[in-house]
């Protein structure tokens, strides 16, 4: 390979993490910001946000795509998180608690969601995505309707005035950064939330482990070829259900984590984007459909949330006007995403041409008897 | 060799789909050790014969089979690939079935990997068991070993040469412990001279050390330099269990193909004609499993000229190329006008036109009337059958015109229908084929393509399909190009006949050539082997 064809390759292979890092760091001068602010931010959202955006990885490598699907399971970690509140179970006993209540929920609701993308194979991002949009429906039903109704709520000050349905906001003072104070490390005048991290190093070793089982052997194979892997008996179906299946409970988990962050919760709508943010910080870091490490993770959510610190400031500086920054967030994160899959389809069908290339006689590698093709054979063989 | 118990034998198998004789009291038997050259045509059933052989669940889907399959001398009922995996039997496909993202190693050892229990497999069972990459690839060494070959057993897939992904494929089946019989569907057909041989001596070497091959190929040299013994499959019946000893290419090709009936079937006059009028060169083209390479032919003012050869060495790839149905590169020239490829609608406006083979899909309106049917191409193409409403405003459709135009098809191609209004999935396979090519003669083509123009349909109709061909070239001078797996349909009516082998033309014949030289070219032999063998 020459070495431009090779730059080329690289350009093409992480333009998304180039673009991106360009475009942050012309932000960061009009923004006004001081590096170590910007720096506090970014620590605060690696807590925050990477064990969510790590729940993304599994479905990956199982052939899968970005599984907008994480959604459901950001469902469960709230719906967790509201019992917890309603029975006063504080600090980090309250997210073990949510935790419990979440987990057999997002299993179910991973299973679902598994046993949907096995009908709609090839298909499964957008089916994903529009499942979200259904099981918000149910969601919204059991949270307005079901809970202080059927469900009877203890805590009278998280249900509406009428007496069923949950408030639009809830304070989870209770639980509020209780995972991140059991032990804030203070380094140079940074705040480290230390047991954050290493509950978000645990899940990486975990899935380098993961990777090395059987099942995850078995998960890489299906993700590269269903009907080799089916050939050689792998249980395919099911493999790519367990896939799900995790990645949605991880993400439970990873909106409880996000969530204590916060402080509050938008009952009917805080996991609308969970899903969209995750997949636009995995994108950013330079992940496709099919390729995605733990490393894409933490550069992803670095940059993404560097470039949402310093956004708002920089476009009230540069227009006037800070709903330009929260513009660019959107247009930002949707259109990492396009232009992702956009790549990604581009480079299949250069593979597919290249691949062509090999036809084309002249070329062939000196298949037998290139001597002696029909060229001049006039009839008289 | 071939003294004691044999291994396998199969005993008086037939088999059809729905009335459909596919296998007819097949037998014979293979022994420890031995090398059997299995040969036969597309449709002589060397497919199904292994289908039953491995259990696919097709076969019981289709109502069995008769007659009794045996490995060491016991009776055998596989329900499934793994229950014929089990009992030892290895298959090495025709295209590859690698994991591409994975090395030779995870290849080798696919869903049979060394593995050690973790303390997640009592909660969840033994997949969370942790691989042991190191045994993994000892096991994979020793298989590689066993083959003779050098192989990185860390590269990937993707990234090797063909030769290397075939013997990782052939590894695989040896790393089972328990393969005796190595089945081997066409392994030869991607590789090179060289590599091909390279893997006939490993073939050897596996048999040595007592492994029973059955070896399916088409190039017949092969077959003749590395089997014991040989068996010829000809439409279902065994023609020919013989020992490989003192036979010749040529014998075996006409086994092959050779009609039993004698039947030579009538064959076109010896014509002669003056001016080319359609040339190919270098034409290459992507068509999934009928891919052309480098073809280069040209076509006579007025002839019929014959694309014959194997399913899937590229004969369908051809018209489908020059058609602009898949993507194609190469010269093509009509009347010495360049013909732009990957453009249907160009193609069409010069004059060309393609009856498929996928009648259904790409050659008919299945919910239109045959009015439709008949007058579509010459409509969209050439703007023919419309006519000026509001003064000139717009183009209307001329029903009348193509009433007439399709009454008089269906006179003239004997069309069985209940009226020209009927519906084109209506008619049987026979009457749709008319409607495809009623249609092409509608735009009143300077060249046309016929593309197995009797395939799916009853003896009569096919007689009919041809005697049309025949009719419009002799009396209107139409230049037509036919594909056909059919030879004895090709040497009925063609001027000259091409046989297409591996995406390059093997060789033109005369269609009074003998039917050995078809079948010898058939079978990877050049033009001059041909005469010569």
């Amino acid at each position: 390979m020459s070495a431009r064809k090779k730059l080329s390759t690289l350009f093409s292979r992480y333009a998304v993490v180039i673009i991106f890092v360009i475009i942050t760091l012309a932000a960061i001068p009009p923004s006004g910001l001081s590096v170590k602010y910007i720096l506090q931010e970014i620590i605060t959202r690696l807590g925050r946000n990477s064990f969510l955006v790590l729940a993304l990885l599994l479905p990956i490598y199982a052939g899968m795509g970005l599984n907008f699907g994480m959604t459901l399971g950001a469902m469960a970690g709230q719906i967790g998180l509201i019992f917890a509140v309603n029975y006063g179970i504080a600090n980090w006993q309250g997210l073990v608690f949510a935790l419990l209540v979440g987990l057999p929920i997002s299993v179910f609701l991973g299973w679902i969601c598994g046993l949907v993308m096995n009908r709609a194979k090839g298909r499964e991002m957008v089916t994903g995505y529009i499942l979200a949009f259904f099981i918000n429906g149910i969601y919204q039903f059991f949270v307005m309707y079901m809970l202080g109704s059927v469900i009877p709520m203890g805590n009278k000050a998280i249900v509406l005035s009428r007496g069923y349905g949950i408030r639009n906001t809830l304070n989870l003072e209770s639980v509020r950064q209780s995972l991140d104070n059991i032990v804030m490390l203070r380094v140079g005048g940074f705040s480290i939330p230390l047991v954050t991290f290493v509950v978000i190093a645990l899940l990486c070793v975990f899935v380098v482990w993961f990777k090395r089982t059987k099942l995850g052997q078995d998960m890489r194979a299906v993700g590269q070829d269903m009907a080799v892997a089916e050939a050689a008996g792998i249980p395919v179906e099911k493999t790519r259900i367990v896939a799900i299946i995790i990645s949605t409970v991880l993400a439970c988990a990873g909106q409880i984590i996000f969530l204590q962050n916060m402080g509050n919760l938008a009952t009917y709508n805080a996991h609308d984007q969970t899903g969209f943010f995750a997949v636009a910080a995995i994108l950013v870091g330079g992940a496709s459909v099919t390729h995605a490490s733990i490393a894409n993770v933490f550069v992803g959510v670095m940059l993404l949330h560097a470039m949402f610190v310093v956004s708002p400031l920089a476009g009230q500086k540069l227009f006037g006007s800070a709903m330009i920054g929260e513009y660019f967030r959107q247009f930002i994160g949707y259109g990492v995403i396009a232009l992702s899959l956009v790549l990604y389809a581009w480079r299949t069908r250069k593979a597919a041409a290249d691949a062509r290339l090999g036809l084309r006689g002249s070329q062939a590698s000196p298949a037998k008897r290139s001597g002696e093709t029909a060229v001049g054979n006039g009839g008289q063989a | 060799m071939t003294n004691g118990r044999p291994l396998l034998s199969i005993e008086h198998v037939s088999k059809d789909f729905y009335g459909n004789v596919v296998l007819h009291d097949v037998s014979f038997d293979l022994h420890e050790g031995e090398i059997l050259g299995l040969v036969g045509e597309n449709g002589a059933g060397k497919t199904t014969l292994m289908r039953i052989l491995f259990g696919m669940p097709v076969i019981m889907e289709t109502g069995g089979f008769q007659g009794s399959i045996k490995i060491g001398g016991a009776e055998v009922h596989f329900s499934s690939p793994f229950d014929a995996l089990d009992a030892g039997l290895g298959m090495v496909h025709q295209e590859f079935s690698l994991i591409p993202g994975f090395t030779t190693t995870e290849n080798i050892v696919l869903n049979r990997e060394s593995m050690r229990p973790s303390i997640l497999n009592d909660v969840f069972g033994d997949r969370m068991s942790v691989l042991l990459r190191d045994k993994m690839r000892e096991r994979a060494r020793k298989a590689i070993a066993k083959l003779g070959v050098e192989l990185d057993p860390d590269m990937l897939v993707s990234e090797m040469p063909v030769g290397h992904k075939q013997f990782t494929e052939i590894a695989r089946e040896i790393d089972r412990e328990q393969t005796r019989i190595l089945i081997l569907d066409e392994p030869t057909a991607v590789l090179t001279e060289s590599e091909a041989e390279v893997l006939l001596e490993t073939l050897r070497r596996l048999a040595s050390e007592g492994i029973a091959i059955i070896f399916i190929s088409h190039r017949l040299q092969e077959v003749l330099a590395i089997a014991n013994r040989v068996v010829v499959l000809r439409d279902g019946h065994v023609v020919k269990d013989t020992v490989n000893e003192n036979i010749s290419l040529r014998d075996v090709a006409s086994w092959m193909v050779g009609r039993s009936l004698g039947e030579g079937g009538r064959h076109s006059e010896a014509r002669s004609f003056a001016k080319t009028v359609f040339t190919v060169q270098h034409l290459w083209v992507d068509m999934p499993g009928e891919t052309v390479r480098d073809v280069s032919f040209e076509v006579r003012q007025g002839e019929i000229f014959g694309i014959g050869g194997l399913a899937g060495q590229g004969k369908l790839g051809i018209p489908n190329g020059i058609m602009g149905l898949f993507p194609a590169g190469g010269e093509v020239s009509l009347d010495g006008e360049a013909v732009p490829l990957n453009a249907p609608a160009k193609a069409l406006a010069m004059g060309m036109a393609f009856v498929s083979e996928d009648r259904r899909g790409v050659g008919l309106l299945l919910d239109e009337s045959l009015e439709w049917n008949i007058a579509f191409t010459a409509i969209q193409v050439h703007g023919q059958y419309l006519k000026k409403v509001l003064f000139g405003l717009f183009s209307q459709r001329d029903e009348k015109a193509m009433e007439a135009l399709c009454q008089e098809y269906v006179k003239l191609l004997d069309i069985k229908c209940t009226s020209t209004k009927q519906k084109a999935k209506e008619l049987s396979g026979g009457n749709q084929q008319k409607v495809c090519l009623a249609k092409a003669f509608a735009i009143k083509p300077r060249l046309m393509f016929v593309s197995e123009p009797t395939r799916g349909i009853d003896v009569g109709a096919k007689k009919l399909v041809l005697d049309t061909l025949h009719h419009y070239n002799r009396d209107f001078g139409t230049t037509i190009v036919m594909v056909s797996s059919e030879l004895e349909e090709l040497r009925s009516i063609c001027d000259r006949i091409a046989i297409v082998d591996e995406g390059r033309i093997a060789g033109i014949l005369p269609p009074t050539a003998d039917i050995s030289e078809f079948g010898l070219l058939m079978s990877g032999a050049t033009a001059e082997e041909a005469v010569n063998a």
